[in-house]
């Protein structure tokens, strides 16, 4: 069943690790059936945003709620993908036994492992031990297990890293249709480029969230054209004025 | 607990075991060639024997303690286990189904090992060699519920393997191999009376010497100590972290 709230609510959280200050009093929700990328240079608590939405992230103040319930919660755990920016996967296995073992953890249907094998467009690889595969093949591995079952968010740590123009062309496709289909997809990148195929975008620094507009009204608001531009100007400038 | 989820997991960590043959060799071949040295320096005969029992427990003990202790903490640390924490996985059905597979793999070593000491060492003991068996494949299972309750004090693997002599050499001192522990200064004792090895230890003795051995006492306080251990393992598997 879709809410008819928000897919994801995050509201005033804050989370600190260690002695510094990971994120600072973020606050965003995101549609049902959106694609929305999450923008920032390195360190700027990408990662630790999204853990918090998939519910690993111990939280200092404020409240993650995905599909209707706190983040983390038991009742989700089958609705939501996660794929962390490094493959985590198992190399000492082969693409296909890593899907099965996660696909009886969902209790997905036996040819859903095809299924995903084939998004991902692995399929002469199927049977090949992931340590003997590309970076950018393991990533896809990693890929393909946050896609098993009927996940109504994914939430995607860089997944098209170390991939070339082609795949990355095709993986955006795939996002595409998935937000199409009701699903609700949170994608981390630094290739700017990317930002052209999302529907929304969301730019971190330092932990607090920087701007929070389709690709269009940051364009209009820095002035600038070109993706990266107007990345790196509202890194150095903030949202506050054109140049 | 799903056992469903418990025997997909165990499955799993077996297959990854069966991917890496060399491991496999490793772990039944390092305690025999060790058992095999030891007949030969004692040049077989009375004092092998009376070393030889209790090492048979020992050694697997050690190697599963490490295997263990690795194999989970790179669970851990590669990223794996934070997805496992996103899916609809308990965290028992994790750790019980890593404590089954490796004592599967244990269970297998201490079969090999104490069937070659028995049949080709010819390694004599008063009681029945069945019960030798048990408790030997008790001590490997221990090792094994020992490393997952210390993966989760290391965070490296560098540290994991550092935590064998810090855990299992303080037992193997004070576990009465090398004094009997009735001649131990009192308060060495009692943290003997403390470490699991010493009732392994105690069992083997009295399967050694005794014809009509009683080692069910010993059995069940090694079985609590395994218990707990694992009890240990899974609750310090955090579903959040920092």
């Amino acid at each position: 069943m879709m809410n008819s709230g928000p897919a994801v609510a995050v509201d005033r959280l804050t989370v600190v690790r260690g002695s510094t200050t990971a994120l600072r009093e973020v606050s965003f929700a995101l549609a049902p059936g959106t694609l929305t990328g999450l923008l920032g240079p390195s360190g700027a608590g990408k990662t630790t945003l999204m853990r918090a939405i998939v519910g690993v992230q111990l939280l200092r103040s404020g409240s993650v709620q995905v599909l209707g319930l706190a983040a983390g919660s038991a009742a989700l755990r089958d609705r939501v993908g996660y794929v962390t920016q490094d493959p985590s996967v198992y190399a000492d296995l082969t693409v296909r036994q890593n899907l099965q073992y996660f696909s009886r953890i969902l209790h997905t249907p036996a040819a859903d492992v095809a299924r995903v094998i084939s998004q991902v467009e692995l399929d002469g690889q199927a049977d090949q031990v992931v340590a003997t595969l590309s970076g950018g093949e393991r990533s896809r591995v990693s890929l393909a297990a946050a896609l098993l079952g009927s996940p109504q968010l994914l939430v995607l740590d860089e997944p098209t890293v170390g991939l070339d123009p082609v795949l990355r062309r095709d993986l955006w496709t795939l996002f595409g249709q998935l937000a199409q289909s009701g699903v609700t997809l949170l994608v981390s990148s630094h290739v700017m480029d990317e930002a052209t195929r999302c529907d929304r975008l969301l730019l971190l620094r330092d932990g607090g969230l920087l701007a929070d507009g389709t690709l269009a009204e940051l364009q209009a608001r820095t002035g600038q054209s070109d993706p990266e531009q107007v990345f790196l100007h509202l890194i150095d400038h903030g949202l506050g004025g054109a140049a | 607990m799903n056992p469903r989820l418990l025997l997909a997991t165990a499955g799993r960590v077996l297959a990854q075991l069966r991917h890496d043959r060399r491991t496999i060799a490793l772990l039944v071949g390092v305690p025999t060639v060790l058992m095999t040295l030891l007949w030969w320096i004692y040049d077989g005969g009375g004092v092998f024997d009376q070393a030889g029992a209790p090492l048979l427990g020992i050694f697997p003990m050690v190697i599963m303690f490490l295997i263990t202790s690795v194999t989970m903490l790179r669970e851990r640390t590669t990223g794996t286990l934070e997805r496992l924490m996103t899916m609809p996985i308990r965290r028992a059905d994790v750790v019980l189904g890593y404590a089954v597979a490796l004592g599967f793999a244990a269970l297998l070593q201490t079969a090999v090992v104490a069937t070659f000491s028995i049949y080709v060492l010819d390694l004599q003991v008063a009681g029945p060699e069945w019960m030798l068996l048990v408790v030997s494949v008790l001590s490997a299972v221990l090792g094994v519920t020992m490393g997952l309750a210390a993966s989760s004090l290391a965070r490296t693997e560098f540290q994991a393997v550092q935590f064998m002599p810090a855990l299992l050499f303080p037992q193997f001192l004070l576990c009465g191999l090398l004094v009997p522990r009735d001649e131990m200064p009192e308060a060495a004792e009692a943290i003997s009376n403390l470490l699991p090895l010493s009732y392994a230890v105690d069992a083997v003795k009295e399967v050694a010497t005794s014809p009509d051995p009683t080692i069910w006492p010993e059995v069940l306080v090694i079985s609590g100590f395994i218990v707990a251990l694992l009890a240990l393992g899974i609750v310090t598997l955090r579903r959040r972290s920092a």
